[in-house]
């Protein structure tokens, strides 16, 4: 139909016009191609958000979902003049434990990424030096990656297990460690433990992500600075650093959109644990553990604001280019 | 001289050693432990003395283990291919044609990509309680496409942008209307594209688990992620170590297996759209 519709309009219009009516069409069929997945996006997404954002502001409970008053910001944060003249604060600024949540999140992110960053460079530069077997290491270093994050959180559970962890054993025999620790459990290594996990999954993502900004950098650079004999460290900081600084800066930006909104292998590879809970666990869990669902969705929207402000800082840092593609 | 670039050579192969060993050795001991069970389990043997299936067959004969994995393999399919048809329209569309408002949408798009899943948790339950879709796989269909969607459509455009314009305007003007364009010049160019973004709208699919934990509330409607995380015992002595490791190497192994054959479109996949790991 639209095909004899092109086919007439080509015949009939004198040639400008004809150019445009095509573009018209073009245009109107681009848009009808664009409003599924606009829809999709906006029911999925948009809408989504603006009632979470919504909740916040109301005393919305699970027990009594649809029958539910609009509080303002009292979620936030409520004074109480009492008659006494004392004056008492509540509310998520006020919440020890949301604090506490923000401090384990931005504790967990910086040193997570600080890590996956070093990591992450010393194996892309293996991978972009030329050897033997380098196809091996570059499928062995996407293992981590394809497991699924809560197979990892159960594995290194297990090798962290106290009793009969692979670990414990290892470390005791090699004089490390004279008792078995409870890694998991224990308040003092329980973020070791989610910080090893995390490390150990997502270098690799780090990795592929430097290594394909190394591999931009022209091989005459590093011809020239060989002849003229210049040491290879001094190479590295002089030439390859400062090259590959914004694959770099972009790889950590993400991991660090990333990091913060952990969930997954905190949730459970040590549950209930007060030293490891992050923004998003104490949300979820005010939203459908504690019945507390328009705390949580307070929770939720400061942690989208919070993300929000980051991502803007990357589109700005990495200048994304918006005609599709960096 | 050479004694120097020996001692070189032996460390960079260290390194590397160390870097595999490091990459793999947690998956190994997952498969051993996968293989041991009563006392065994709890021997920190590298290689089983005795190797059984006895805890792969506990995990497919008892429980709901079975259906979950027919959950996830529907769920994912089906995320997989709403994701690609929503996406391959909206690429061409975003690619090919100059129209106003362009720039925001490919914004937008871009926006949703960085949302963090808990921003819409809240309002996505309301909506799917409303809809009575609790406790479906449609539920978990729906709430997936606010990850592989945008991603999708962003791989997706930047494929068909690099597309020589050339085979387009000699469809056009063979009369090609663009949903023809789209079917019969552009998808058999973009099969690349089209399996990497594909691939990894699947494995985000399968191992996505807040939305599972939060959507589905019964054994039978979980998908795997969820029904590891909660397979557990009445104490800590009591936890089935041996079935968690093998339900575990059963999810991955396919995964794994996917990964290695496609490892140089996932790794251009993943540099070009910068998807989270």
């Amino acid at each position: 139909m639209a095909q004899a519709e092109l086919a007439t309009s080509v015949a009939i219009v004198p040639a400008p016009a004809r150019r445009s009516a095509l573009m018209r069409q073009r245009i109107r069929s681009a848009w009808l191609f664009l409003t599924p997945m606009l829809i999709v996006l906006v029911a999925v997404a948009g809408w989504p958000l603006l009632r979470t954002i919504y909740f916040g502001f109301t005393n919305t409970s699970l027990v009594d979902f649809d029958n539910h008053q609009w509080i303002g910001f009292a979620n936030y944060l409520r004074v109480i003049k009492l008659p006494s003249g004392r004056t008492l604060y509540s509310g998520l600024l006020v919440d020890p434990l949301w604090w506490r949540s923000v401090g384990n999140t931005v504790r967990f992110s910086i040193i997570s990424v600080f890590f996956e960053t070093i990591f992450g460079l010393v194996v892309a530069l293996v991978l972009n030096a030329e050897f033997k077997g380098r196809g091996i290491v570059r499928a062995a270093i996407l293992v981590p990656w394809a497991i699924p994050t809560i197979v990892s959180a159960k594995m290194w559970s297990w090798m962290l297990n106290d009793q009969f962890g692979i670990i414990n054993v290892v470390l005791l025999a090699l004089g490390i460690i004279h008792e078995k620790v409870a890694w998991t459990a224990s308040a003092d290594t329980a973020m070791t433990a989610v910080l090893i996990v995390d490390i150990w999954k997502t270098t690799p993502f780090m990795t592929l992500l430097i290594l394909a900004g190394l591999q931009m950098i022209p091989t005459d650079i590093y011809e020239a600075a060989k002849i003229d004999g210049v040491s290879p460290l001094k190479v590295f900081w002089k030439v390859t650093l400062p090259l590959v600084r914004p694959a770099l800066m972009v790889a950590v930006i993400f991991r660090l959109l990333d990091a913060l909104r952990i969930f997954d292998l905190i949730y459970v590879l040590t549950p209930n644990n007060a030293q490891t809970k992050s923004m998003s666990v104490f949300a979820k869990e005010n939203l459908f553990d504690f019945d507390k669902f328009a705390y949580g969705s307070a929770a939720s929207t400061l942690l989208f604001l919070i993300l929000a402000f980051i991502t803007i800082l990357y589109l700005w840092l990495g200048r994304v280019n918006l005609e599709g593609g960096r | 001289m050479t004694a120097a670039k020996l001692v070189r050579g032996a460390l960079f192969y260290l390194l590397v050693a160390v870097i595999v060993f490091i990459s793999v050795f947690p998956f190994y001991y997952a498969i051993i432990t996968s293989l041991k069970t009563g006392t065994a389990l709890f021997g920190t043997d590298l290689w089983p003395k005795m190797a059984s299936f006895t805890n792969y067959v506990l995990v497919f004969s008892s429980g709901s283990f079975p259906r979950n994995l027919l959950n996830s393999l529907f769920i994912s399919a089906t995320v997989v291919v709403l994701s690609l048809l929503l996406g391959i329209t909206a690429a061409y569309a975003l690619a090919r044609v100059a129209f106003r408002g362009r720039k925001v949408i490919l914004f937008a798009i871009l926006s949703v990509s960085m949302f963090p899943q808990l921003a819409v948790l809240a309002g996505l339950f309301e909506l799917i309680r409303a809809t009575h879709l609790i406790n479906t796989p449609f539920a978990l269909i729906f709430s997936y496409m606010i990850f592989t969607l945008p991603f999708t459509v962003w791989v997706l455009t930047t494929f068909v942008r690099d597309l020589p314009i050339e085979i387009e305007e000699a469809a056009i003007v063979d009369g090609a209307t663009p949903w023809n364009i789209i079917i019969k010049v552009f998808m058999p160019l973009m099969w690349p594209a089209l399996v990497t973004t594909g691939l990894l709208a699947f494995i985000g699919a399968w191992n996505e688990f807040l939305f599972a934990l939060t959507f589905t509330s019964n054994n039978d409607e979980r998908t795997v992620p969820v029904a590891i995380a909660l397979l557990g015992g009445a104490s800590d002595f009591e936890i089935p170590w041996g079935q968690i490791m093998a339900a575990s190497v059963i999810v991955t192994v396919p995964l794994v297996v996917l990964v290695l054959i496609f490892q140089r479109k996932i790794i251009s996949g993943l540099t070009a759209g910068g998807v989270k790991g």
